[in-house]
């Protein structure tokens, strides 16, 4: 691990500079645009200072993104309506409850599947077929209808979150509970272990390290869900509204800013499905 | 409820007796294989029509498979430029130059193991984010046509199939790459000959991941700004105006299309790869 830390901060770096680059480079059009209409000539470093500081660039420089994150978490009381907290709060409280209906959905089915060789061989090719479907992309017609049900507020977008995330956990879980190898399960039926008993003492701690990883994977779709759910004209929480508020007045430090608030919850949700899952395995022995 | 939706759950308990005598009788049979999902399918349709007409639903809530049918055998032409205008011009598009992309800086990468540990972990990161956040900003530097479109699906493919091209250049073994080096092969010659067959089964699963990924960001990115047409700018405005039949015959459209990529990718798989353990084992 500590061997790459450095090459990483270094890729990091790079990226940051060339971001830099191209914040002066796609900026520097409006620049000209305005010194030719002030019919002022302007000098390159003059060119450089003033890309990296407009109100509405193209591309908004790393500091200015950093500035505007700064100011939508801290610089604002947290019930504002400009405060990302506020609004990266409403989009974690229906990523949560969907996530948690997605994988209670998903272990079910695939408890199911597991014991029932007929929901396997017809309910598996459809799990697997729907997710070909780009789901994500009617999810605001979803929100449209339910709204029109009068179904409003964090439910509509818990239910596509759920959907995102229910399937990783399926065949996360699937491939976990059918993990203990065949000697494990002779063992048990010696002990004449009922189906139940196998399945709480040997099925499900075995599926653990599968269920863990699915279930990260699982989090960030929910997540993803959630944010393009907020997309629809009308809504005005969360941080998918905060990016096509910023996309309708050209607001691009703000839309940039709302990006690296959902980057920043996403790793910090990842992160406690990782920590959480660190101190099951350690518990059940299967720590690596 | 009428005697249509008695008759369609009638029909799902049947076809499910059914469907668990051959499960279970006949578990290893190909016909079996096919028969018992595709009996599935059927009933979930039959199901779902016998409900909707069962319990008067209103089209506007879910409207009936036949509906639907209805609804794509009047739109063909509508349907088709959409199909176009978003699958074969954005998706498509976005998909090639996004995955070369990947393919070509995964090669130049390869070549240095100080920016492989760098990247890797940086792309497994980035490949976790909300990318179609990105959408609004692309439709402002692009423009509303396609090429915004493919401009977002070529950043929402390229990480996935980055890190997983990587994970695949690194796959062979240290017996094979000592094989190529007692034969004094080059560097060009290793690579064309071990390390990018070795690498092809690593590269098909981001190239199977990337499928649905890029019929998402080209939808997606139409709700920010589009031309006339194109399913995503045809589904949010058939909502405003509560054709629902007409966004389910999009639906229908998209669920075949994602379907038929992955498909298709998975053939070529098959073909590319066939000498690996996970293709011969069918």
């Amino acid at each position: 691990m500590k061997k790459s830390i450095l090459p990483i901060v270094t890729v990091l770096a790079a990226i940051v500079v060339i971001w830099y680059a191209g914040a002066v480079w796609l900026n520097s059009q409006w620049t000209y645009d305005q010194a030719a209409r002030a019919d002022v000539e302007v000098t390159f470093s003059e060119v450089v200072a003033d890309t990296l500081s407009q109100d509405r660039p193209v591309l908004p420089a790393p500091h200015q993104v950093a500035k505007g994150l700064w100011d939508g978490i801290a610089g604002q009381k947290i019930t504002s309506k400009r405060s990302l907290v506020y609004h990266g709060w409403i989009t974690f409280s229906a990523t949560m409850a969907g996530f948690g209906l997605g994988t209670v959905a998903g272990i079910l089915l695939a408890v199911g599947i597991v014991h029932s060789r007929a929901m396997d061989m017809s309910v598996m090719p459809w799990a697997i077929a729907s997710q070909t479907i780009p789901i994500l992309a009617i999810a605001p017609m979803v929100i449209v209808v339910l709204a029109s049900l009068g179904i409003k507020g964090m439910l509509p977008k818990a239910i596509i979150a759920a959907y995102l995330s229910f399937f990783p956990v399926l065949v996360g879980m699937v491939k976990g509970l059918r993990a203990p190898d065949a000697m494990q399960l002779d063992l048990l039926r010696t002990y004449n272990a009922s189906d139940a008993q196998s399945f709480w003492k040997l099925r499900l701690p075995a599926s653990m390290p599968y269920l863990f990883a699915s279930l990260k994977v699982g989090i960030a779709a929910a997540l993803v869900g959630t944010i393009v759910a907020e997309l629809p004209a009308g809504a005005t929480q969360g941080l998918g509204a905060r990016l096509l508020s910023g996309s309708y007045y050209g607001q691009t430090i703000q839309i940039w800013a709302a990006l690296f608030g959902a980057a920043i919850l996403a790793a910090l949700l990842v992160l406690v499905v990782g920590v959480v899952e660190r101190i099951t395995l350690k518990r059940k022995g299967m720590a690596q | 409820m009428s005697a249509v939706g008695w008759g369609a759950i009638a029909f799902w308990l049947v076809a499910w007796a059914a469907n668990s005598v051959l499960a279970n009788r006949f578990p290893k049979a190909g016909w079996v294989k096919a028969l018992v999902p595709t009996l599935f399918g059927i009933t979930l349709l039959v199901l779902w029509q016998g409900l909707v007409r069962g319990l008067d639903v209103s089209p506007v809530i879910l409207p009936a498979p036949t509906d639907i049918a209805a609804a794509i055998g009047a739109n063909i032409p509508l349907l088709w430029g959409d199909f176009t205008q978003t699958i074969l011009k954005g998706a498509l598009a976005g998909y090639l130059i996004g995955c070369g992309a990947a393919i070509v800086v995964a090669v130049l990468v390869d070549r240095s193991p100080f920016l492989q540990r760098g990247l890797l972990p940086v792309g497994n990161f980035v490949a976790a984010l909300p990318i179609v956040g990105i959408a609004p900003i692309l439709v402002m530097w692009f423009g509303f046509d396609w090429q915004s479109k493919a401009a977002v699906v070529v950043v929402m493919v390229f990480f996935p199939v980055l890190v997983n091209m990587v994970a695949g250049l690194a796959a062979t073994d240290a017996l094979s790459r000592d094989l190529m080096a007692t034969w004094s092969a080059s560097y060009p010659q290793a690579l064309v000959k071990l390390r990018l067959p070795a690498a092809l089964p690593f590269l098909f699963n981001g190239l199977k991941i990337a499928t649905t990924l890029a019929l998402i960001g080209a939808i997606v990115a139409e709700f920010f700004g589009s031309p006339t047409r194109g399913m995503g700018f045809r589904i949010s405005t058939a909502v405003g105006q509560l054709d629902l039949p007409l966004v389910w015959a999009e639906i229908t459209v998209a669920a075949l299309a994602g379907s038929g990529f992955y498909g298709l990718i998975a053939l070529i798989e098959k073909a590319a790869t066939f000498w690996h353990p996970s293709q011969r084992g069918k």
